[in-house]
């Protein structure tokens, strides 16, 4: 949808050759090293480790089951409790950080990168081409997004890998807006116009010349972006289009529990609170990054927000 | 006061033929995308693994009657002829036959359409109502400790998906104390006030995630409004603080929220789809949902359409609406 005033770039910097971009980056980095809410990192750091060595931390192997202890609620022995089979749900919930994790930033790196590629390319060569990509953007954002990612998975059937390209298809048009937007304004630069006087070839002033200064608006971008991916699986999950039982995921885990909403409210715990803190960590590293790569949009806070659908 | 509004009235008029000329502009800019988005929805069934006909009929039909489908379909024909036919049947109001409900799919959508309404125009009156004041008190009282826990409001209830919000206030407010149900509905018309108790939490479930992104959004603009030139003016002036920011600061930070207002239609509608499932809202969302799990392609497919093309259309409007409040916009290019 064609949307007045500069809304859908909301990430207008100034660009700069390659070697001082750089710098400005690194300069960026150091301040937000020192940022106070970089310690949410730490709790990313900690979903992330979680996923990666889930068979060594979780106490107890996240199928295994116990009809015996069924539905209890936080012991010594089951931090989180255990579901309805007797299954302990801190497993369970570290397992799940896989799936999410995995999901969300696969779909961003796949959908991120086919839409950056569009993006560029469009801005850059123009014309038919250009119009063609204007036109498939427009066509994909005229769904409302988790609708287009129901429908996907509705066609495809219900598993993780669909819900995977669903959701990677769903974030192309968001970042071929943004990229388009940015290259846009890079080609009216003098190093693209110097590259270009001097015979460069097309695909390296795409990819050495203009992606680097457009790349960190696309980055704070992605790291929002992951929040959301992460949510709209779960959401597919709950609603029993995603994984399916009894493969350990937020989602159905939450779905599973609703059941016991008011014999067993333990049971939301595990699977809620890992959802709310990962999306949480996300969504304050993402405005954290934003205001330290541009620091225009420091002191108005939501100004630069990147686009959610 | 009546010279004003004369200006203001000539003023509008004298921009209307422009405001014409650029809604047949966007309109004539949507017909591809329209033409492309029903494209897609009807190659949905083309994409799912074996015969349309088969999948439309479900799996206890006869191969006689899937063979005469195939023909009454046009399914022997070309992929585009097959486009153009089911195209046409769309146009007049025929979506085609829901496999499990024995009635027409438009029929179908008809039926749930104004429970859906109902929850999705509460849901956004109510994150407009919360919205507008948080966002304003957030701009005039900048890093002060309301604005901070505007701010950590909006932090988390980014972060709660709609769904573990409702489970909660399910626990806290129709379990733990019985003050709403847990979910169901009664029309309007039956039970007014039963309507109205079973909209509440269902409402709170869909709006409050959208409160949060108006809000910033809000308190971005106003900031920014704030810093300009005839708020400087109107302050010098004399006025009140309240009047500043009320009267003159937010008649322009609100031009944007229209747009993310736009685009919110889209994150509502989808909402509603979770909300109406987990509170048994008989709406648009819990046919779809169902649909799906039960393979009722022509539903989904019906379904998809208009949600794309409600979408459009309510895009449409807010830039018409816009055209009218910001001259900036119908003179561009």
């Amino acid at each position: 949808m064609a949307t007045p005033t500069g809304f859908q770039q909301p990430e207008t910097m100034t660009i700069r050759p390659v070697a001082k971009a750089s710098r400005r980056i690194s300069r960026a980095l150091y301040n937000f090293a020192h940022d106070p809410r970089l310690w949410f990192g730490v709790i990313l750091l900690v979903f992330v480790i979680a996923a990666i060595f889930a068979p060594f931390i979780s106490p107890y192997p996240p199928l295994l089951y116990h009809p015996a202890i069924a539905e209890q609620g936080p012991t010594l022995a089951h931090l989180l409790g255990t579901d309805d089979l007797g299954r302990d749900q801190l497993s369970r919930v570290i397992y799940g950080t896989r799936i999410s994790l995995t999901v969300g930033i696969a779909s961003i790196l796949i959908g991120g990168l086919l839409g950056t590629l569009m993006g560029i390319i469009g801005a850059y060569f123009k014309g038919w081409i250009d119009q063609v990509i204007i036109m498939i953007t427009d066509t994909l954002l005229s769904f409302p997004s988790l609708i287009l990612a129901l429908a996907i998975v509705a066609a495809l059937g219900p598993s993780i890998v669909n819900v995977l390209i669903a959701l990677a298809i769903v974030r192309i048009p968001i970042y071929a807006r943004l990229a388009r937007g940015q290259t846009l304004q890079a080609t009216t630069e003098g190093y693209v116009t110097a590259a270009i006087a001097s015979g460069t070839r097309a695909r390296k002033i795409m990819f050495r010349h203009i992606l680097p200064n457009i790349f960190t608006p696309l980055l704070v971008q992605a790291t929002i972006s992951i929040s959301l991916a992460i949510l709209d699986e779960s959401t597919l999950s709950f609603l029993g289009l995603g994984v399916q039982p009894p493969t350990p995921e937020w989602g159905s885990m939450i779905s599973e529990a609703q059941v016991y909403l008011t014999s067993d409210p333990w049971m939301l715990l595990g699977p809620t609170l890992a959802i709310i803190l990962i999306v949480l960590s996300l969504n304050i590293l993402g405005d954290a990054l934003r205001d330290h790569l541009n620091p225009r949009s420091k002191d108005i806070r939501g100004m630069g927000a990147p686009l959610r659908e | 006061m009546i010279e004003a509004s004369i200006n203001a009235f000539s003023y509008v008029l004298k921009g209307s033929a422009a405001v014409v000329r650029y809604i047949l502009r966007r309109i004539l800019f949507m017909l591809p995308v329209a033409l492309l988005v029903s494209f897609l929805t009807f190659m949905m069934i083309h994409l799912i693994p074996g015969d349309p006909a088969r999948i439309l009929l479900g799996e206890y039909a006869t191969p006689q009657s899937v063979a005469a489908l195939d023909r009454q379909l046009g399914l022997d024909k070309p992929l585009p002829v097959q486009f153009v036919l089911w195209l046409t049947q769309a146009l007049s109001g025929n979506l085609g036959q829901s496999i499990q409900l024995q009635q027409p799919v438009v029929q179908a959508i008809e039926q749930r359409l104004p429970v859906t309404v109902e929850l999705g125009v509460c849901a956004l009156l109510y994150s407009l109502i919360l919205a507008i004041p948080l966002g304003i008190y957030s701009a005039t009282h900048r890093n002060s400790l309301g604005d901070w826990l505007a701010n950590v409001f909006s932090l988390f209830s980014t972060a709660i998906p709609v769904f573990v919000l409702g489970l909660a206030l399910i626990f806290f407010f129709a379990v733990a104390i019985r003050l709403f149900p847990p979910g169901g509905y009664v029309s309007f018309g039956d039970d007014p006030a039963g309507n109205i108790r079973d909209l509440i939490l269902p409402m709170v479930t869909l709006g409050t995630g959208v409160v949060a992104v108006n809000m910033r959004q809000i308190r971005a603009n106003m900031v920014e409004v704030l810093g300009q030139d005839y708020v400087r003016t109107a302050r010098a002036k004399g006025l009140s603080e309240q009047r500043v920011a009320y009267v003159h600061a937010l008649k322009n930070a609100f031009l944007p929220v229209l747009t993310i207002v736009g685009l919110q239609i889209g994150s509502i509608l989808a909402g509603a789809f979770i909300v109406e499932t987990i509170f048994l809202w008989p709406g648009i969302g819990q046919l779809t949902i169902m649909s799906i799990l039960s393979k009722d392609y022509p539903i989904v497919q019906g379904v998809v359409l208009l949600s794309a093309f409600s979408y459009m259309a309510a895009n449409l409007l807010i830039d018409i609406c816009y055209a009218f409040l910001d001259p900036r916009i119908r003179f561009e290019r």
